[in-house]
């Protein structure tokens, strides 16, 4: 009760916080790893080594974090406007469709850089399409958002596995994947920025869509703090009487705000689809959606924080697949674990530490 | 700075010391303050002399960071408000803390059933409350749902549960705001009854009058710390106004004679209903001339905000007219409406006026923020934001003078001149104003007042709605009377308190 309203400088909420937090998180993930008889240094040393230690883990690391940060971004963009979006992982999967739409028919005729804007522009649109149904239900029906959002995974799930068994597929293939696009409707991979530190990218599907994410967190700073549109959201987002006094219109911006972030999610799809395996492929999202709403609550939102954020998660992920490689008694799934205990600090007790480190703050700064 | 109390009568609390930091605020500085046991007590000061901190120390929701409590001359140490109940404190919160859907039993139980089961509890909640009812006077059916009284008697049910629970020193924070004149005497017919029987009771408040007819004494606070104690019957309201203030205050507004043109504000026949279909606005029909101040009096929820809500364009009207300057704009939102010449300040600034976790220059556009003037096309030009707050900052001394400061470290007197300077300085053809001075200290008030006045005499139509009759007899030109949702009457300025008292509750026309 006492603590809430004071308030810590910037340094302390942005970075000792969550530093702290972090701490705390691998602290109780090695005593997991201990429990099962692992050395929990040894663990963090494998993992830091798999994830950051050669150029081909820092090409996988950023690979992921490439996802993270469009999901990420999305997932922030309808919080500001006061909107929980958990769909952005099933409209991901279906900007999969539009920037596999875009490949599939401009690959033979164009080269990639043609090709890019109109698969960024279809990812965006079906992700957006995908955003369009829940958003409408909520800004004009008052159906809750996080409700609609969560049930149309399922259903883009449903939709997508239709298309890729039945539509899509390479007829006389087995498998539920689209044909590989040519060089025309591929993403390039990112050699030269990994050799710019002298490393080499190797098998790391690192490629051209990472830029891509870092303009767009750029633009979507730009849109929530620098345009009028963003002013909206976040009254909105903040205070939706407010709002209403101020003649902001509710429905609009509820609609504006769930097609951006659809869109942004939609466009997580060009890095596996069109940067990695140069195919649509049944399931490729793989919780990156989910992983997103992690990654904005623990990058508070703004997009520097979204993308450190993103890039500890892809840590976890690359660093974590080479621990288990390394240490065969850590499975996959005690990966997830840790992921979930970072998830657990960093995330939903982002608050615990705070009363104590505001006592402790007021105690040094002198009463 | 203590008073000097005679030998004999014992201190129910004495306060020794006390003093609290917020990082670099300094909240209270070495307050002393003894009541004695029996009195009534009053505190007062302006918003953000520290009154509420030092009643939240009192209650436990804050430590001092040093000072003494004690009790009855013991020293305690108030951790939590369990501490606080336990050693006999009750406290009356502003915003009642009831759970409406409850019994008036179920809530003076809540806390304090006695056991797994509720049964017995219930039983000897039901005597105990039986007990308190005969001793006090506070008559309340303990059967009623809460949200169902009016809000007297809810008042009533949290002094219950402050009895119930044991409380020998009573704290009641800002009590008459949410009353009628009618209510907040028998409140104080129950305070003076409480006292007899020996209850210890503190009254904070902001209301001079209200100091000078119930308290045996009365402490004044400026700035975070105890400037003065005297005894009521020694004091003067200029006195205290003075030393909350810390200058002379002008008590009366000082306004010349009306000089009404043609109507710019004009509201035929407009019922609004809410959304669960309740009529709150029943057919109402006035006109406000330019360069008058049309006063809306009535009780808090006789439909004088659903009223306001509809010219502002927030509710949508379900029957009836309004026009602006004779041109009809009933369906028109806020946006729109703000370009035909209105402005709105809102009684409730923290979820209406303002975006409390925006930074001030933020809240200093809120509505306006499509004009050109704070950034050409689809983007905000901040700089032009701030230096346009800047400029109002300065011209409304609004404190402290930072248009970067989150809103919600503004004191309620400033975060009010916000939305004041925001909303006269477009120069609206009408204004319509709810509660212009809720919650605001007495320095800012004398400015809002003569602000508006500033504006009638500017030839603008003033629509004002107060639940503070003084306010409204002070300032209006015309005073209409709400009950019930219908205007009820209409009345000159100069009406006297007793005639508008009686139409607000409806009793005469």
């Amino acid at each position: 009760m006492s603590t809430a309203s004071v308030q810590l400088p910037a340094w302390i909420n942005y970075i000792v916080v969550p530093i702290l937090n972090l701490v705390l998180a691998f602290f109780f993930s090695g005593l997991v790893v201990w429990a099962i008889g692992e050395s929990p240094l040894e663990a963090l040393r494998l993992l830091l080594i798999g994830a950051l230690g050669r150029g081909e883990g820092i090409g996988f690391t950023l690979f992921y974090a490439t996802s993270f940060i469009f999901t990420g971004l999305s997932v922030a963009v309808a919080i500001h406007a006061g909107l929980f979006n958990i769909g952005s992982e099933g409209q991901a999967y279906l900007g999969g469709l539009g920037a596999a739409l875009v490949a599939l028919s401009l690959d033979r005729y164009v080269p990639w850089y043609v090709t890019m804007p109109f698969a960024v522009i279809g990812a965006a649109l079906f992700g957006a399409a995908c955003a369009a149904i829940p958003a409408w239900l909520q800004a004009k029906r008052g159906s809750h958002i996080v409700i609609t959002t969560i049930m149309f995974n399922f259903i883009t799930s449903s939709l997508m596995n239709y298309l890729l068994v039945r539509v899509l597929i390479v007829p006389g293939k087995m498998a539920p994947e689209t044909r590989t696009f040519l060089e025309g409707g591929q993403l390039p991979k990112l050699d030269w920025l990994i050799s710019m530190f002298g490393g080499k990218l190797g098998a790391a599907p690192l490629n051209f869509s990472f830029l891509i994410a870092l303009v767009m967190c750029f633009l979507v700073w730009m849109l929530i703090w620098r345009t009028k549109l963003g002013y909206e959201m976040r009254t909105l987002g903040i205070s939706p009487t407010a709002a209403g006094y101020a003649g902001i219109p509710y429905a609009k911006i509820v609609m504006i705000a769930m097609l951006i972030s659809g869109g942004l999610a939609g466009m997580m799809a060009l890095n596996p689809v069109m940067g990695a395996s140069a195919r649509l492929q049944i399931e490729f999202v793989g919780g990156a959606g989910f992983v997103g709403i992690a990654v904005s609550l623990m990058g508070r939102n703004h997009p520097v924080g979204i993308i450190l954020a993103a890039l500890l998660f892809g840590i976890l992920y690359q660093g974590g697949a080479e621990l288990s490689f390394d240490m065969p008694s850590i499975t996959r799934d005690m990966i997830v674990v840790i992921q979930g205990l970072v998830i657990l600090f960093a995330g939903a007790l982002e608050y615990m530490l705070r009363p104590a480190i505001v006592r402790l703050y007021q105690q040094i700064s002198g009463k | 700075m203590s008073l000097d109390l005679p030998k004999e009568i014992e201190p129910a609390i004495e306060l020794v010391g006390i003093d609290k930091k917020f990082g670099a605020v300094h909240a209270n500085k070495n307050i002393n303050l003894t009541v004695a046991k029996g009195s009534i007590h009053g505190v007062i000061g302006e918003n953000g002399a520290g009154k509420s901190t030092l009643m939240s120390i009192l209650y436990g929701f804050y430590h001092a960071d040093q000072g003494e409590i004690r009790i009855s001359g013991k020293p305690i140490v108030i951790r939590d408000s369990q501490a606080a109940i336990a050693a006999g404190i009750g406290m009356v919160h502003q915003h009642f803390m009831l759970v409406e859907n409850f019994t008036v039993l179920e809530n003076v139980m809540l806390g304090a059933e006695g056991g797994q089961l509720l049964r017995k509890g219930v039983a000897s909640a039901r005597k105990e409350l039986k007990r308190l009812e005969d001793d006090y006077g506070l008559e309340v059916d303990p059967d009623a749902v809460v949200e169902e009284l009016p809000v007297g008697s809810q008042q009533r049910v949290e002094i219950l549960k402050a009895l119930y629970r044991g409380a020998e020193i009573l704290i009641l924070d800002e009590p008459t705001g949410v009353l009628t004149p009618a209510e907040a005497d028998h409140l104080f017919k129950v305070l003076r009854v409480l006292r007899d029987q020996g209850k210890t009771i503190i009254l904070i408040t902001h209301k001079l009058r209200e100091i000078m007819a119930i308290t045996d004494t009365v402490s004044v606070m400026r700035r975070g710390e105890m400037v003065a104690t005297r005894k009521t019957s020694e004091t003067t309201v200029e006195e205290l106004a003075e030393l909350m203030v810390g200058r002379r205050v002008l008590l009366h507004v000082e306004k010349g004679d009306a000089n009404p043109g043609r109507v710019l504000l004009s509201v035929r026949n407009l019922t609004v209903r809410d959304a669960r279909g309740v009529t709150m606005v029943d057919d109402v029909s006035f006109d406000v001339r330019a360069g008058e101040i049309v006063g809306i009096a009535g009780v808090a929820g006789n439909g004088q905000s659903e009223l306001l809500e509809a010219i502002a364009g927030i509710r949508k009207p379900y029957s009836g007219e309004i026009f602006i300057d004779g041109k009809p704009v009933a369906g028109i939102d806020p946006a729109g409406l703000r370009d035909l010449g209105l402005a709105h300040i809102p009684e409730d600034r923290h979820h209406m006026g303002l975006v409390l976790k925006f930074e001030e220059y933020e809240n200093s556009i809120l509505g306006y923020h499509r004009d050109q003037r704070y950034g050409r096309g689809v983007m905000l030009d901040l700089d032009a934001m701030r230096k346009d707050a800047e400029e109002k900052i300065a011209k409304y001394d609004i404190r402290p003078p930072n248009p970067r400061l989150k809103t919600a470290n503004f004191s309620g007197g400033n975060q009010q001149k916000i939305v004041v300077a925001r909303e006269i300085e477009r120069d609206p053809n009408v204004l319509i104003i709810g509660q212009p001075t809720r919650g605001v200290d007495i320095g800012a008030i004398e400015f809002i007042h003569k602000r508006i006045i500033d504006m009638r005499d500017a030839g603008k139509a003033v629509l004002l709605v107060s639940v503070e009759l003084d306010e409204i007899r002070s300032l209006s030109d015309r005073i209409l009377v709400m009950f019930a949702g219908k205007v009820v009457g209409e009345k000159t300025g100069d009406a006297g308190e007793q005639t508008l008292g009686l139409m607000m509750a409806g009793i005469a026309a």
